[in-house]
C-alpha cells in the first residue's frame, strides 16, 4: 500500500496541469480560508460579546450544540440541490456558494462556543481587579478577558480549520475541486492508489495546519496564561472544557 | 416527506439499523479501550503529554481520508462496515483519552486520602471511588463522541456503506429533497436518542448527584 502511494505521489504527470495536486491543493485551501474567514467575522465578535455581558449564553450554546447534530453530508447535499438551481453562472460559484454557506455553518459552532467559554471562564477575580484598576467595560474586554481566553478561542479556530478542511473534502462529491476529487474519482475510477494518495495528502495538510497554528498560538498566548514560566505543568480547569467543547470532525 | 417513508419504509428502517449499530459500536469500543488508556496516563505522568498528542494527531484525520486509508491498512474491502467501525473507535478513544484521565484527575485528594483511609486498595479504590466520580465528566465526553459519531457514518455513504447517508447520495443524484430532508431529520433523532440514554445512564450511575441537587 506504502508504495502504491509513494508511485502515485512520485509520478510527475500527478503535479501537473488542471488535475494536478498544487491546483487542487490551492482549491482545497481556498475554499477553506473562505469560510473560515467568514464564520470568524461572525462568531468572534459573537462569542466575544455574549461572554462578556453574559447575555442570551443560554440560546446561543443551545443552538451551536444543536448544530453539531446535523450531518455535514446531509446539509451539504441539501443545500446544493437548494441553492444550485438558483444560480445562473457558468463557472464553479453554482457549487461553490452552497458548499461555502454549509463550510460557514460548520465552522461556527467551536468558535462561537470556545470563545464564549473562554471569556465566561476568566477568574471573577481578574475581572474584579481589572475593573478595581478603573478599567472601563471595554477595556476589561480587549486587555483582560481577550487575552485570558486566547488559549480556548484558539482551539475553537483549530477545530473549526480541521472541520472545514475535512467537509471541503467532501464538497468533491458535490462537483467541486479540491484534493477530494482523488477520493472521489478515485473511487469511480476503481483507482486504490489515487484514493489513497488524495486520502495521505488531505491528512498531512490537516495535520501542517494544526501544527502551523498550533505555533501562532504559542507565539500569541501571554505566557502568564499558559504558565509556561514555570517547569510545573498547572492543569487548567478550562482545558478540560475544551475537550468537551471540541467539535466533532467530519 | 411522510410519504416518501411509507414508500421505502423497510429500507430505511434497515439503514437506520446499519446507522445506530455503525455509530453505537465505536463508542462502546472505544469507552473500554479509552478507560484504561486515560487511567494509564493518570497514573504514568510521563505518559500523559505522548498519548494526548497522538490522540490530538489521530483526531485531526479527516473522516473521508481515514475510511479509505483502513481497508489499505487492514486488508479489507472499501466497503467493508469494519473499515467504518475501526475509523470512528479511533477517533472516539482520541477523544476519550484525554477526558478519562482529565477526569479522574479531577477527583479530590481529600476523597483518596478518605478512600485510602477506609481501607479501599488502588483497584478497589479506582473502581468504586475514583471512577463513579469521574462519572459524569466521561459522560459529557461521551455525549460529545455519540453526536459526532452519528454526523460521521453518514460521510461514509460516499464510499458506498449502506446508512442514512444513502439518502443524501441518492437525494442529490434525484435532485431530490425529501429524501436529504428525511435523513437529516432522522439523524438528529438517532443522535438525541443517544444523548438521551447516555444523560440517563449517567444520572442512573450517579445516584448522590440527584441527592446534593434537592
Amino acid at each position: 500500500m506504502i508504495s502504491e502511494i509513494w508511485n502515485w505521489l512520485s509520478t510527475a504527470e500527478h503535479w501537473h496541469g488542471p488535475d494536478g495536486v498544487p491546483i487542487h491543493l490551492k482549491e482545497h485551501l481556498q475554499y477553506s480560508l473562505i469560510a473560515l474567514v467568514i464564520a470568524a467575522a461572525i462568531a468572534l465578535p459573537l462569542g466575544l460579546l455574549i461572554g462578556h455581558t453574559g447575555r442570551g449564553s443560554f440560546v446561543v450554546v443551545a443552538i451551536a450544540n444543536s448544530f453539531r447534530a446535523l450531518p455535514t453530508v446531509g446539509l451539504l447535499t441539501f443545500f446544493v440541490i437548494l441553492i444550485a438551481p438558483h444560480i445562473h453562472s457558468t463557472g464553479t460559484a453554482t457549487y461553490l456558494v452552497p458548499s461555502e454557506i454549509v463550510l460557514v455553518l460548520l465552522a461556527i459552532p467551536s468558535m462561537l462556543t470556545n470563545t464564549y467559554a473562554g471569556v465566561s471562564a476568566v477568574d471573577p477575580a481578574v475581572r474584579d481587579a481589572a475593573q478595581g484598576m478603573g478599567m472601563r467595560g471595554s477595556q476589561t474586554l480587549w486587555q483582560v478577558e481577550l487575552p485570558n481566553a486566547l488559549p480556548l478561542i484558539f482551539s475553537g479556530i483549530r477545530s473549526s480549520f480541521l472541520q472545514v478542511i475535512a467537509t471541503a473534502t467532501i464538497t468533491a462529491y458535490v462537483s467541486l475541486g479540491g484534493l477530494g476529487r482523488y477520493l472521489i474519482d478515485g473511487l469511480a475510477q476503481q483507482d486504490y492508489p489515487q484514493m489513497a494518495s488524495g486520502a495521505v495528502l488531505v491528512a498531512v495538510l490537516a495535520l501542517l495546519i494544526d501544527l502551523a497554528l498550533g505555533a501562532v498560538q504559542r507565539y500569541t498566548v501571554s505566557r502568564g496564561v499558559t504558565g509556561r514560566y514555570s517547569r510545573k505543568r498547572i492543569v487548567d480547569p478550562a482545558e478540560q472544557k475544551a475537550v468537551i467543547a471540541a467539535a466533532p470532525l467530519t | 416527506m411522510i410519504q416518501y417513508y411509507r414508500d421505502n419504509q423497510e429500507q430505511i428502517l434497515n439503514w437506520l439499523g446499519w446507522h445506530a449499530w455503525l455509530s453505537a459500536l465505536p463508542l462502546v469500543i472505544g469507552l473500554l479501550i479509552a478507560l484504561p488508556l486515560g487511567w494509564l496516563a493518570r497514573r504514568y505522568r510521563w505518559l500523559y503529554p505522548p498519548l494526548v498528542t497522538v490522540a490530538g494527531l489521530l483526531y485531526t484525520i479527516p473522516s473521508l481520508a481515514l475510511f479509505i486509508l483502513l481497508p489499505g491498512v487492514l486488508k479489507t474491502r472499501i466497503l467493508d462496515p469494519n473499515n467504518v467501525v475501526v475509523a470512528l473507535t479511533i477517533y472516539t478513544v482520541a477523544l476519550l483519552v484525554r477526558v478519562v484521565a482529565d477526569a479522574l484527575g479531577a477527583v479530590p485528594d481529600e476523597v483518596l486520602q478518605a478512600a485510602t483511609a477506609m481501607g479501599y486498595r488502588r483497584i478497589g479504590r479506582l473502581l468504586r471511588v475514583e471512577l463513579p466520580i469521574a462519572v459524569p465528566v466521561i459522560a459529557a465526553g461521551l455525549r460529545v463522541a455519540a453526536v459526532s459519531n452519528v454526523s460521521l457514518v453518514s460521510v461514509a455513504a460516499l464510499i458506498g456503506v449502506p446508512e442514512l447517508g444513502q439518502l443524501f447520495t441518492n437525494g442529490f443524484q434525484l435532485s431530490y429533497q425529501t429524501p436529504i430532508l428525511l435523513g437529516i431529520l432522522l439523524s438528529v433523532l438517532l443522535a438525541l436518542a443517544f444523548d438521551t440514554v447516555i444523560q440517563l445512564a449517567a444520572r442512573i450511575l450517579t445516584p448522590w448527584r440527584r441527592a446534593v441537587a434537592r
